[in-house]
């Protein structure tokens, strides 16, 4: 079992949830998160004077998967989040000791 | 002399107007603060409207509008005694000479909610960081000490100002400059929020304050028509001059904004907007309906253009009361000594442009220089004593947690 964590821009959210849901992909989850990469902040102007915002908004996914489905899922984030400029985002595979479904009691692949 | 019905009307419901102007500007400054403040800006805003309101009709009032002294009120309408006398008969102030036909207490009413609204203006300069108790301590006193002996040279026909010559429609010396040259002093004896010119401050809600704007020029036309004070064709020149500024200074301080920032933004038409209505308000009975255009549009380039002074006076004039209300109240003030056009209404002088001379500009320098002295002297003493006895700022723990959370125990939004 694998967690896949995806960073990516929160306006391309919908196009990445019906990829994954055309991939047979059964569940997300998704989070605002902040932060700056090699993209760094973006600057805003209120009355004339340049503000530096550090964090820019972001949109964190989080998916588990079986081993064996890993590489699709990454083709698919790769193919639907990318916009080609900077700031696309990020994607990282951590692995999962143990899943529980909570209504259940189902473990392992069962429970995803 | 007897009232009449139509002004009366007009005069109350203009009363109504101004007030509506308070929550306005308490949103329109509420949107401009971090999310931490919001209920801070908003409580110094409203709370004018409860104590102002009661200090008017003990004292403000009377020694605005009591007596025939050049420089000061009396007592004689304290509690509002005689300010009620026969309801069928309009008031009978001192220096009106029986000009006035509408009653006593609506003239007051009206006047009260411009007593309301002055010290509130002050709050965008000090935002973020003035203790809440000192703050009423502070608008209470200022009320009472600058804006009802201004109110009486520059408004009551036996002020000193007025009596020389100056014009002030609705006002231009009496609020704009006075809130203005309030908040440039407080904010140096304030000092400036933790963390100014190092970390970001940005507006927390525009959309608060694009609302704000829209009641505070719905609220102007009350403002500025209302004290025509009348209801015929002055108060219908004043609502459209009034309101042709505002759209011109939009215009302008978008452009300006366009070529020199880049964006036309939403904050600067907002901005833009009040930084005309600040500008017409002393002119808005006395010039004609283009040259409303035209002082519009130079208050929305000039305000915009002000908007530096703050870093170059190194003072953190958080929303920019200096810019918008402190310069804007000076463009208006002055532009009247040129645009002033007695053909439009039957009122007020010829300036420069009217075939007037240099006369009434003359008058208009003297009431704006000494509205700035005594304004920013006796506000300096206020300030200056209430920071060595109660102490002007919150903590340091106070000011980084937020005036929500350390002043009032609220938050505005829960997560």
């Amino acid at each position: 079992m694998k967690l896949i964590t995806a960073i990516v821009k929160p306006f391309k959210l919908d196009d990445i949830k019906d990829a994954l849901k055309a991939a047979g992909i059964t569940g997300i989850t998704v989070s605002e998160a902040r932060g700056f990469g090699r993209q760094g902040g973006h600057t805003e102007t209120y009355r004339g004077t340049e503000y530096k915002i550090d964090f820019v908004p972001k949109s964190r996914l989080e998916i588990v998967v079986d081993d064996s489905e890993v590489d699709g899922v990454i083709e698919t984030l790769k193919a639907s989040a990318a916009t080609g400029k900077i700031g696309d985002g990020k994607i990282w595979i951590t692995n999962v000791e143990r899943i529980v479904r909570i209504r259940t009691g189902e473990e392992g692949p069962d429970a995803v | 002399m007897d009232i009449n019905a139509g002004a009366t009307a007009w005069v109350l419901i203009s009363a109504g107007l101004v007030l509506f102007m308070t929550p306005g500007l308490a949103f329109f400054y509420a949107g401009m603060v971090r999310s931490k403040n919001v209920l801070g800006m908003l409580m110094q805003n409203v709370f004018a409207m409860g104590l102002i309101s009661i200090l008017w009709v003990f004292v403000g009032f009377s020694l605005a509008f009591g007596g025939t002294n050049r420089y000061i009120g009396n007592f004689d309408f304290a509690f509002l005694r005689g300010v009620v006398g026969d309801v069928t008969k309009a008031a009978d102030l001192p220096g009106y000479a029986g000009t006035l036909v509408v009653p006593g207490l609506a003239f007051m009413a009206f006047q009260m909610m411009f007593a309301v609204i002055t010290p509130a203006l002050i709050s965008g300069a000090t935002a973020d960081r003035l203790k809440f108790g000192s703050y009423a301590v502070f608008i209470g006193l200022w009320s009472v000490l600058v804006y009802s002996p201004v109110a009486h040279w520059v408004f009551s026909p036996t002020g000193w100002l007025f009596r020389r010559g100056a014009l002030d429609f609705a006002g231009g010396s009496a609020i704009h400059i006075n809130a203005g040259i309030a908040a440039l002093v407080l904010t140096m004896v304030l000092g400036p929020r933790r963390g100014w010119m190092k970390e970001a401050m940005p507006p927390h809600n525009l959309p608060y304050t694009v609302l704000g704007m829209g009641i505070l020029w719905f609220g102007w036309f009350g403002f500025n028509a209302g004290s025509a004070l009348t209801a015929d064709g002055l108060p219908a020149q004043a609502l459209v001059n009034t309101h042709l500024a505002a759209a011109a200074a939009m215009l302008t301080w978008l452009l300006v904004e366009r070529l020199m920032a880049k964006h036309a933004t939403t904050l600067g038409a907002a901005s833009g907007a009040v930084a005309g209505l600040v500008a017409i308000t002393p002119c808005a009975g006395y010039v004609n309906s283009m040259s409303a255009v035209a002082i519009g549009a130079i208050a929305g380039i000039v305000c915009f253009l002000c908007l530096k002074l703050k870093f170059a006076l190194k003072l953190d004039d958080s929303l920019d009361v200096i810019a918008v209300h402190l310069v804007g109240g000076l463009l208006g003030s002055l532009l009247l000594g040129f645009f002033g056009d007695k053909s439009a209404t039957g009122f007020g002088t010829d300036g420069v442009f009217f075939g007037g001379g240099w006369g009434l500009l003359a008058d208009q320098a003297v009431a704006a220089a000494a509205v700035i002295v005594f304004s920013g002297v006796v506000t300096w003493i206020i300030a200056f004593g209430i920071d060595k006895t109660i102490g002007l700022r919150v903590s340091v723990e106070d000011e980084l947690v937020g005036l929500d959370q350390s002043q009032h125990a609220e938050a505005a939004y829960q997560s």
